[in-house]
Parts: structure tokens; sequence; C-alpha cells
């Protein structure tokens, strides 16, 4: 019964830091794909500023009441514009950022398949 | 006659490319809000400063009546300089000024307040800069024009003679 009880305070033990680290890790996935607008070149996360602070409390905050990743990167986006977002969303704005590489990738791999392989047989 | 027309392709190819990253370069890196978008005011609650109650934005803004959301901190030097305009705008009849205090120890702002008197019909704490970023501020001062429960016009920075001018005349 004891071995019992202390299993259970251990169980509970763990069940709690591993949920304090799960949001943990969603807190700083979070603010390290925003962008601080009072010191740009740095992430809310990197950042010491008022304004970056203010948000990690108030993701902080978001993320006990239970909201989840998109619904916090809406709420910032409608008040800051996608600008807060280090990884912007596929939008009619965003679209060439997005193709752009591919379409490139692509490019590049038919440019050496053209020159290389064909040529070579 | 394959072969050229590939070429001239991807030369096309890659002038598009060049020119979609050229337009870019002329882009402005630096953050910059847009000031006339109308959007509604957020919905908060927020304890009066130097009281114990709490209130809800519901209950401060009102429909067809025109207010001033002005975020402030006793330690923000600019927010000293746009004091005496906010002090003009006080006496404007049909216009109430909200305050919000940002990041500030209560003792400090009643001190401030108590020095250059209060342009504020209400005083709201905001002690950990959380609804500062409701209202979509990234700093102080900042303040906020409103009619009808909507943001017409935002303020960046201290108040100053063209701001006053301005406000004065939107809120004719």
């Amino acid at each position: 019964m004891k071995l019992f009880k202390i299993l259970l305070v251990c169980f509970i033990l763990i069940n709690i830091s591993l949920s304090k680290a799960q949001d943990n890790d969603t807190h700083s996935k979070i603010t390290k794909n925003l962008r601080c607008l009072v010191c740009q070149g740095q992430s809310i996360y990197d950042s010491d500023s008022e304004f970056a602070n203010s948000v990690k409390i108030l993701i902080e905050k978001k993320i006990k009441n239970g909201e989840n990743e998109k619904q916090i990167y809406d709420y910032l986006k409608n008040r800051y514009g996608e600008w807060i977002l280090y990884e912007p969303n596929f939008s009619k704005n965003t679209y060439i950022l997005w193709i752009l590489p591919i379409f490139i990738f692509l490019i590049g791999g038919f440019v050496i398949f053209r020159l290389f392989i064909i040529k070579k047989n | 006659m394959k072969n050229k027309i590939f070429t001239t392709l991807l030369i096309i190819i890659f002038f598009i490319i060049f020119l979609v990253f050229y337009k870019g370069l002329e882009n402005s890196n630096i953050y910059s809000p847009n000031l006339n978008v109308e959007k509604s005011i957020p919905l908060f609650e927020a304890k009066i400063l130097g009281e114990n109650k709490k209130i809800n934005s519901k209950d401060i803004f009102v429909e067809n009546e025109f207010y001033l959301v002005n975020i402030w901190a006793s330690w923000c030097v600019p927010c000293r300089d746009e004091h005496p305009f906010l002090m003009n705008l006080s006496k404007q009849k049909n216009i109430k000024i909200i305050g919000i205090n940002y990041k500030d120890k209560n003792k400090d702002a009643i001190k401030f307040l108590k020095e250059l008197n209060s342009p504020y019909q209400t005083v709201l704490s905001d002690f950990d800069g959380t609804i500062a970023i409701e209202w979509g501020a990234y700093g102080v001062p900042e303040t906020f024009l409103i009619y009808d429960k909507k943001i017409i016009k935002k303020f960046i920075g201290p108040l100053n003679q063209n701001s006053l001018f301005e406000l004065k005349k939107l809120t004719q």
C-alpha cells in the first residue's frame, strides 16, 4: 500500500512537470516566431524590451486559458499585422514568398538535368 | 532551336525573380503601423488606478461619443511633454479622456497626476502591459481616438500642436 502511494505521488509529479514543460515548449515556440516591433531584428523570445515582455506575459496567459498556437497568432496578427510573424501564412500577399524557392529549386533541378544528365547520355 | 527557347525562358524567369527582389529592397523594413484603420475597441477588464475596483471596457465606452484613450507612464519623458496638450483637450466637452497607466507604480502615477493635474476622466492600471497589447500599442505614449466604439485614429508618440489641431478638427 505504501509503495502504491509513493508510485501515485511520483506519477502525479511527473505528469505536472511534463505538462509544465509542454507549456514552456509552446511558449518558446510561439515567442521565437514573433518579431519584436520595438527592437527589430530580434524575436520576442530574445528581446527584453517592455513590449516583448508584455507579449510574453500575454502569451503565457493565453496558453493557460487553453488557446492554441493558431488562435494566439491570429490575435496578434489582428492587432499588429502579418509583420509580427516571422513565418507568414500563405495568402495573396505572401504566395510569391512561399512559391518562389520551390520554383527556383525546380528550375535549378531542370537545368542540372538538361546540362549534365541528358548531355552525358 | 529548343536550346534557344530554353535559354530565353531562363533569362526571363531570372529577370522576373531579380525584379521581385529588387522591388523588395525598396520596401521599408521598419514596422509602420496603419494609423487610419477603423477597428472595434478591444474588450478588457482593468483595475482603476489607486482603487481596488475593476471595470469592464463595456462600461466605459458609450456609442456616439468621442473618447481619447491615452497610454502613458510616469517614467516616460515624452508623456510629460504631451501632458499640456491633453490638459488642453480635457477642456473640450465633447471628448472624454481615458488614461491607461502602463507598467507603472501606483504611487508614482498618482504623484505624476497630482503634480501636473489629471486630464483623465478615468485612469486604468495596466501593471503588466497586456491591456496595451489589447489595443495594439507597442510603447508609450500612444493615443487612440474613438467614436461609436471604434478606433478612428491612432497617434504614436507624444501628442503635439499638429495632432492637437487634427484631433480638434476630427471631433468638431
